[in-house]
């Protein structure tokens, strides 16, 4: 009665799952959003895909941002999708990082929402969550 | 050079210590056949205080940086055949890269291993395997480094357990271990411990070497890594040489005096596209290093007040697009840091922003630095920019705002660098400068006010399907896996145990060293992960709460 | 859990429905605001107090605002990470301020409605305490718990922004900090010159002042004991009613000034046109907005209220 609905935030967890701890993508990508009128719940390093989970459950996100830059995306993205949908979640993925050109369409096959390459630029890094947000909603 | 110039003091000391100086034997003059002096300009000169122009009044007639090339992957022994072969064609040196796991404290066989054995550098779990990655190798005559920093005192127990076992004496061995823990909280992010139980970590293995192992350095302070985070070129000095002073001030605390230990910390530095910028940077680190160890630390041996670095060039500016253009950006890089004076040098491979080297791309990043070094020249003259108006102001500017940023953690310090750095870490202070840096290049990369060559103009040519890119043999996990399991099978468990708790009662006495104990548990083939766990539990784990 | 809390932030006749469906089964929670300025350890704090109350069997319930930023709408929501590094099973929901004070005002009390209904207990709301609107939602748990830093003036700074007269208990962190005794003693004068603390009333003294560490967790388990007690003595001395019933009236103060708001902003957008001329008026400003407030008070209600109410 009191509000309008009409422009609510988009609301993106993101994290980076593992060892790896170059965070400067990540850290970049959370301003960006930010800047693109998001709210960022910012996880940061050494996530597990359980903790995204509940996380993503408790400030019902509308979508989860992944930075990789380790060989390790084309195990822990699937591993993340699977999770989401082993918790009845619909929740879409975005993986961020240092992805070789092999490995996008295998990713995309296992349910990774988008893929967004190091020189993605700010305005692709914003249409790209809103596109895979609505795309879901 | 005026001939006032040349009959001055300073002059004179600078061309004494010249003349002592082993010169290299090739002509110093130009492809044209001009002769030329070994230095230009005036006073202070290449040698002299506060070492602006160089550390050396030669430089580069004596001896040529080393071309430092890191390297390792697989399993111990497949690393160290490599070292048998660089051995064997001359080199005197060997650099050690560890795997993730390695480097974060955790065994091959935790969870999060998989898909990170020996991916990105050698896997040690246990004694065994540093047995066999130098096994054969004459540890008393070469020099060794390990790039290694949460873990560090415990990879150097086991080096110094392995040449003991192998009969060299400690005080015998050369070489640097990284062990620049600061830095992993404000950028490389490889932390164990809180930072506090991590400096008296790094407090203890100082103390063990220089009381035991004189030929050791036990710090290289790493700006490259917060540089490659996102800071700016003055951020990374302030913030590299204000960890530096920060291990002064808790060596000094710990009761050594700063001239034993000051000698012996180095440090490494990145060397990024703007050329000017990154002499002035290098040439101001010097100068201020100089500066602060004297007036502020009261050091009174000149090799303390020397600051000494390796460079490497910036992998973050490696584009994925056009990689192949990168071999230039590479070569621009080393130019200004040798014509920064570096005494060590690492190129970076062109392919780098793909994947890990290959060996071709690795061939072509040590050409580069050989032509530098013997077709442009530029090593014929110590300091060759020094008297430049330009790069005169800009290293002055590099030092301004480094001091002003001393200034801020000597506010938030009460007076203490040591204490501003933990404070800055606690509040956030480092990563939100870094992160705020790298956006605002994004920023600026974006609106298209900065040009990245085949990034945001310039972008035909980009054809990557004929890229070869280094794949990793996945059975080096495997025999890893193997290899811990049969280590953990043939080990005395209860001897395991005995010498983690005497371990973790050593780490509960903050005066106590924990390095002989450290040494017992390695030689019982206690696992690395295994002594990280038993020192978590006094010391506690670090998690990343800083957002901004 | 997650969906629901969204409803009641974004506001509306859905968030309302939930408000009505949630109000039965209210009233068991004991809520608790933490509030005071940018970077003096909350989120660290109110994780470590999150692990006490783990321990004493509860089941915990956090709510951390952030605020937005002005210019784009976005934030950066962090508080959460602080929280968790504690290793946590507690529920925490991240909140932005999102631009519009009046929103914050509505949707923390609703947000608290659903833990408390839900069986959450404690419900920790954290807050920046810089804004009015801030403080007030603060004000309106039943024990407010004011966070002071040493070294940085927070004491005067609570002062001014009215925190002494909301807090039931003070907190200095940092102790291990050469100032923190400082602070303290700062505190200690204000408050014994002023007799302003709402904890007078219920303590029959001063405000109790905890130092504690929120790093290495030195205090946490006073400032615990210390917030418990409060609790009791809220129920023992049957005030527990009296502020609930002051919460109720401050949402429902709330909601009428944020409609009315609304509701005047419509009248002003339908009688002056883009110049800032009134159509056919050329009254006082008194005059004009006496005439126009009739109007808004007129038992039948203007047209342009409807314009205000989104689509159900």
């Amino acid at each position: 009665m009191v509000e309008d609905a009409a422009e609510t935030p988009l609301r993106i967890v993101l994290a980076k799952i593992g060892f790896d701890g170059h965070d400067r993508g990540l850290r970049v990508v959370a301003r960006i959003l930010r800047d693109a009128g998001c709210e960022v719940i910012y996880l940061g390093l050494r996530q597990t895909t359980d903790n995204i989970v509940a996380v993503a459950e408790q400030e019902d996100a509308d979508a989860i941002g992944l930075s990789m830059h380790n060989a390790g995306h084309m195990t822990l993205a699937p591993k993340m999708v699977e999770a989401l949908r082993a918790a009845d979640m619909d929740i879409p993925v975005v993986v961020g990082g240092i992805i070789p050109d092999d490995d996008i369409e295998p990713l995309r096959q296992a349910g990774v929402a988008a893929i967004l390459g190091p020189g993605a630029s700010a305005e692709e890094v914003g249409r790209t969550v809103r596109d895979v947000v609505n795309a879901r909603a | 050079m005026s001939k006032s110039s040349r009959d001055s003091e300073e002059y004179q000391s600078w061309q004494e210590a010249y003349d002592a100086a082993k010169i290299r034997d090739v002509d110093f003059e130009t492809m044209s056949g001009v002769p030329v002096d070994p230095v230009y300009g005036d006073a202070p000169y290449p040698g002299q205080y506060p070492y602006t122009r160089g550390v050396h009044a030669s430089m580069y007639r004596s001896r040529l940086w080393t071309m430092r090339m890191f390297a390792g992957f697989g399993t111990a022994e497949d690393t160290n055949l490599r070292f048998k072969e660089i051995l064997r064609n001359g080199g005197g040196g060997l650099s050690t890269a560890f795997d993730m796991p390695t480097l974060m404290g955790r065994d091959s066989d935790h969870e999060w291993s998989e898909g990170e054995v020996g991916r990105a550098g050698v896997a040690v779990d246990t004694l065994a395997d540093m047995r066999d990655l130098f096994a054969d190798i004459d540890l008393g005559s070469v020099s060794t480094s390990m790039t290694i920093n949460g873990p560090s005192n415990i990879a150097m127990a086991m080096y110094v357990a392995n040449a003991e076992d192998s009969g060299f004496d400690r005080a015998g061995l050369a070489g640097t271990i990284q062990g620049d823990i600061l830095k992993e909280y404000q950028a490389q992010k490889e932390y164990i411990f809180p930072p506090r139980p991590s400096m008296r970590l790094v407090s203890d293995l100082v103390r063990f070497t220089t009381a035991e192992m004189p030929k050791w350095n036990p710090i290289s302070v790493s700006g490259y890594h917060i540089r490659e985070a996102g800071s700016t070129a003055a951020q990374e000095l302030a913030f590299t040489l204000g960890n530096g002073f920060a291990y002064i001030e808790a060596a000094v605390a710990a009761g050594l005096d700063v001239d034993d230990f000051a000698p012996r910390l180095s440090f490494f530095f990145n060397s990024h596209s703007d050329f000017f910028e990154e002499i002035g940077k290098l040439r101001a680190a010097r100068r201020i290093w100089a500066r602060w160890l004297k007036e502020r630390y009261g050091a009174k041996n000149e090799r303390s007040m020397m600051c000494r670095f390796h460079t490497q060039t910036a992998g973050v500016s490696l584009t994925a697009q056009q990689p192949e253009i990168n071999i230039a950006r590479v070569a621009i890089q080393a130019l200004a840091g040798v014509l920064g004076g570096t005494q060590s040098l690492h190129t970076d491979s062109f392919d780098e922003a793909l994947a890990l080297p290959t060996e071709d791309a690795a061939r072509i990043a040590l050409r580069t630095q050989q032509i530098v070094a013997h077709e442009t020249g530029v090593t014929n003259v110590a300091d060759p920019l020094g008297g430049s108006p330009y790069v005169e102001w800009m290293t002055d500017e590099m030092e301004r705002r480094a001091e002003e940023i001393f200034a801020h953690l000597l506010e938030i310090g009460d007076g203490s660098i040591l204490e501003g750095t933990y404070a800055g870490i606690d509040n956030g202070y480092f990563v939100g400068e870094i992160a705020e840096s790298a956006y605002r290049f994004e920023r600026s990369v974006n609106s298209g006010r900065r040009i990245v060559v085949g990034v945001n103009e310039f972008t035909d040519g980009d054809d990557r399907s004929d890229q070869q890119l280094l794949k990793i043999d996945p059975q080096v996990e495997d025999y890893q896996l193997k290899r811990l399991a049969h280590v953990k099978a043939e080990r005395d468990d209860e001897a395991v145990r005995a010498s983690l708790a005497k371990l973790v009662a050593v780490a509960e006495e903050p005066n106590e060293n924990t390095m002989p104990a450290m040494m017992e548990a390695v030689r019982s083939m206690a696992t690395e992960g295994e002594i990280v766990a038993a020192l978590e539990g006094v010391f506690g784990t670090y998690v990343e709460t800083a957002v901004l | 859990m997650g969906r629901l809390l969204s409803i009641v932030e974004r506001g509306g006749p859905r968030a309302d429905e939930v408000a009505k469906l949630a109000h039965p089964h209210v009233g068991q929670a004991h809520v608790i605001g933490i509030t005071g300025p940018p970077g003096a350890g909350k989120s660290t704090l109110v994780g470590k107090l999150v692990a006490e109350a783990e321990n004493a069997g509860k089941r915990p319930a956090v709510l951390a605002v952030d605020p937005s930023s002005p210019l784009t709408g976005g934030a950066i929501l962090g508080d959460r990470v602080r929280i968790d590094a504690n290793n946590l099973e507690a529920f925490v929901r991240s909140v932005a301020t999102r631009g519009h004070s009046g929103g914050l005002a509505l949707s923390v009390p609703g947000s608290v409605r659903v833990f408390d209904a839900a069986g959450f207990d404690p419900v920790i709301v954290e807050t920046v305490g810089v804004g009015q609107v801030e403080v007030d939602v603060t004000a309106t748990a039943d024990t407010t718990v004011v966070v002071a830093n040493p070294g940085t003036g927070d004491a005067v700074q609570a002062n001014k922004a009215g925190l002494l007269e909301v807090a039931d208990l003070f907190v200095v962190n940092k102790s291990d900090h050469p100032g923190a005794t400082d602070v303290r003693r700062d505190l200690e004068l204000m408050l014994d010159l002023s007799h302003v603390s709402g904890a007078e009333e219920i303590a029959g003294g001063r405000a109790p002042i905890v130092m504690t560490n929120s790093l290495d967790g030195d205090g946490i388990g006073e400032l615990w004991t210390e917030i418990a007690d409060h609790h009791q003595r809220l129920i023992d001395s049957d005030r527990l009613v009296g502020r609930r019933a002051h919460r109720l009236q401050t949402e429902v103060r709330s909601r009428l000034l944020t409609a009315l708001e609304q509701a005047t902003d419509a009248l002003i957008a339908d009688r002056f046109d883009a110049t800032q001329q009134t159509i056919g008026e050329s009254a006082a400003p008194s005059e004009l907005s006496e005439k126009l407030l009739a109007e808004l008070l007129s038992p039948a209600p203007p047209q342009t209220e409807g314009a205000a109410e989104p689509g159900a």
